[in-house]
């Protein structure tokens, strides 16, 4: 009983005390942004001291633009990966798999069931029938170009539809591949990041003979990581029972057909099945991996935003203590506290403003670059981009900001607060 | 004319029963003991004495700097003693000018923006403000100097732009701590000439602390401080009184 009150007490502090830091910072920074307008200390007094003390003022600059770069490096990685799956679906289709199942690699669904779901409301349909692709998901190591070292890549065997489901994914080089043939289709990502997947060429796995016949642009989502193939021969070739599929995809008359389909398909006593769109389930999919990128990423950025403001402190306090007969001198011609305090954030401000462009500007290269990473949902390969949008450079310049303020407040405020007559009496 | 424990009602300056105690560890030291003072509009008063004796801390007093432990001291009429810290800091950004032994300018700025400071603290416009920083740089002789960072300036100069800085926003006194403590005994002479000139031809009221005797010659009246009082009084031209109070 003492325990949970001493603990909850303990929360309730802890509470106050990140409330009182994030008003304190917000109050600081825009303290410190209007202080050029209402505060009285010409703002070229800063402006000239950050130039003269330019080597405390460039290690500053470095520390904070260090942590902004790797803040907006990770989040932009975090984002890509989410952008990457997420582009995988698409709101016009539904996914539906094996009641329970979290992913495709869980799921099962019968032939039956199939056919039940080709049937439903709300199924776009054109001259071969209703727009469902049957699919089957496998997992085959391929050599990396890279490295030469085997990496899982996701090999989906869907209907000869696919493309009509997918409208987003275009055949780029070679052809589609031929129904009830050993033929491979492959992404753009995994073309050129795995060796032997190249159109005209012929390789061996599990226990089957495949041509690589096409190669496709799936607009930058994971389906570029994975190779395509007829699900009826991959079944076999993986020794999988004909009639059973992992998922299959339908392409809705209309986005808005989805709550008619899933309740048809739902309250069917024969089926046992779950219907999401498919841009929520690879949103889902992508949650783990982007967690783990951000709160990795959080707790790098965070390790080295302490490091930073240590250096802002330093920057700021050495500022300070080489100033004491400037700041004593305007207190005692009229300048007040207030006016002292804003002047001395505006300075850490304009520093690590700066800091956090620079930051920004130097992780700025990395947009668009590819990596690859293990999708623990597939455990097979994904390749994304860095994604480094105008509102993570926002955020990034923000988090410099913060940095900023929590070097330059406590010496502004001692700076101010130094009774004059003893300042000027030290020097 | 100055009067040391005098009633003084039509001084510009008016202390009385001033003590300054300042506590070191479980000592007490008495830097200024019931000290009584009246300085008029226009005079011109050197505070002489040796270390120790007060001389520096009557002038933050006087300033506004710090606080009386016990006494009053009153300028204009306002009683500046139990004035808040903000009061007190607005107070001497209207009345007072201070010039300090190492001029104390702002290195980062130049002439014209350290002698503007003062000025913006004031509702002056930007247009207004150039004309006062002007007629006081032409005022101490430096007009041309303008543009001119403390350190390509001399330390006689540096002294004139200070005292340009201190007579800008025609305070009711200025507050000089041995203002020509660092410059030589000629740049010393043309700044107490410029202080003189203030006194004669502005009608500023100067109060100056100096250890040097030729410089406080050139005041009007010298008064002494020994031990945290005021045990002697020199009037330079008439009306010598000399008086001390303890």
């Amino acid at each position: 009983m003492v325990a949970k009150l001493f603990f909850g007490l303990l929360m309730t502090l802890a509470a106050i005390a990140a409330l009182l830091l994030i008003l304190t910072v917000v109050g600081g920074i825009i303290a410190g942004l209007l202080a050029p307008f209402v505060g009285s200390v010409p703002v070229a007094y800063n402006f000239h001291s950050v130039r003269v003390r330019w080597t405390s003022t460039i290690v500053a600059i470095l520390g904070i633009a260090g942590t902004v770069g790797v803040f907006v490096a990770m989040l932009s990685l975090a984002r890509g990966f989410r952008a990457t799956l997420v582009a995988s679906g698409s709101p016009g289709n539904a996914l539906v798999m094996r009641a329970g199942a979290t992913s495709e690699m869980m799921g099962g669904i019968t032939l039956d069931s199939v056919r039940v779901v080709q049937d439903a409301p709300g199924i776009a349909r054109d001259q071969s029938g209703p727009l469902v692709t049957q699919e089957v998901v496998g997992v085959v190591p391929f050599p990396l170009l890279s490295t030469g070292t085997d990496a899982n890549v996701q090999v989906r065997g869907v209907s000869p539809n696919v493309l009509r489901i997918r409208t987003f994914v275009k055949i780029i080089g070679g052809r589609m591949f031929n129904p009830g043939l050993s033929e491979l289709v492959v992404g753009k990502n995994a073309a050129r990041t795995y060796s032997g997947l190249n159109v005209g060429n012929t390789i061996n796995f599990g226990g089957g003979r495949w041509q690589v016949v096409g190669v496709f642009d799936a607009g930058g989502s994971s389906f570029d990581s994975e190779v395509w193939c007829d699900a009826h021969i991959l079944s076999q070739v993986l020794k999988r029972p004909d009639n059973i599929f992992q998922s299959a995809t339908v392409h809705l008359s209309s986005p808005s057909a989805f709550q008619q389909f899933k309740d048809a398909v739902i309250s069917d006593p024969r089926m046992n099945v779950d219907v999401v769109r498919e841009i929520d389930y690879y949103a889902k999919q992508s949650t783990t991996m982007t967690r783990l990128i951000t709160v990795l990423g959080g707790l790098v950025a965070a390790i080295m935003a302490i490091g930073a403001v240590f250096a802002a402190l330093n920057t700021m306090y050495s500022a300070i203590s080489e100033r004491g007969r400037e700041i004593a001198t305007m207190r005692a011609i009229g300048f007040s506290t207030w006016n002292v305090i804003l002047s001395f954030l505006f300075e850490a401000l304009l520093i690590s403003f700066v800091a956090g462009l620079v930051g920004c500007l130097a992780v700025l290269p990395l947009n668009g670059l590819t990596t690859n990473t293990m999708n623990f949902q597939t455990f097979s390969n994904v390749a994304f981009a860095f994604k480094i949008t105008f509102d993570l450079l926002l955020m990034g310049v923000l988090f410099g900001l913060v940095m900023g303020i929590l070097g330059g407040l406590l010496p502004a405020v001692r700076a101010a607060l130094r009774p004059v007559a003893v300042a000027l009496r030290e020097l | 004319m100055v009067k040391v424990d005098a009633a003084g009602e039509s001084s510009l300056i008016n202390v009385r029963d001033l003590d300054k105690t300042y506590r070191r560890g479980e000592e007490e030291i008495d830097v200024l003991q019931g000290l009584n003072l009246d300085v008029r509009q226009g005079e011109f008063v050197a505070f002489m004495g040796p270390s120790g004796s007060g001389k520096t801390t009557l002038l933050n007093l006087l300033g506004g700097l710090d606080v009386p432990t016990r006494g009053s001291i009153t300028v204009s009429g306002d009683e500046i003693t139990h004035m808040s810290a903000g009061k007190l800091t607005e107070w001497r950004a209207r009345h007072v000018g201070f010039i300090f032994q190492t001029y104390n300018l702002i290195p980062v700025l130049n002439a014209f923006q350290n002698v503007e400071l003062p000025l913006l603290l004031t509702k002056l416009s930007k247009a207004e403000r150039r004309d006062h920083v002007e007629a006081a740089l032409s005022v101490v002789g430096l007009a041309d100097r303008m543009k001119h960072f403390p350190r390509q300036l001399s330390g006689g100069q540096e002294q004139r732009v200070a005292i340009a800085r201190a007579i800008v926003a025609d305070p009711t006194f200025l507050l000089c701590d041995e203002p020509t403590g660092d410059l030589d005994r000629k740049r010393a002479d043309e700044i107490m000439t410029l202080m003189e000139e203030l006194v004669a031809k502005y009608h500023k009221t100067i109060l100056m602390v100096t250890h040097d005797p030729l410089v406080a010659a050139r005041a009007h009246t010298i008064l002494h401080l020994d031990k945290g009082v005021l045990v002697e009084a020199r009037q330079a031209s008439q009306d010598t009184l000399a008086g001390g109070v303890a």
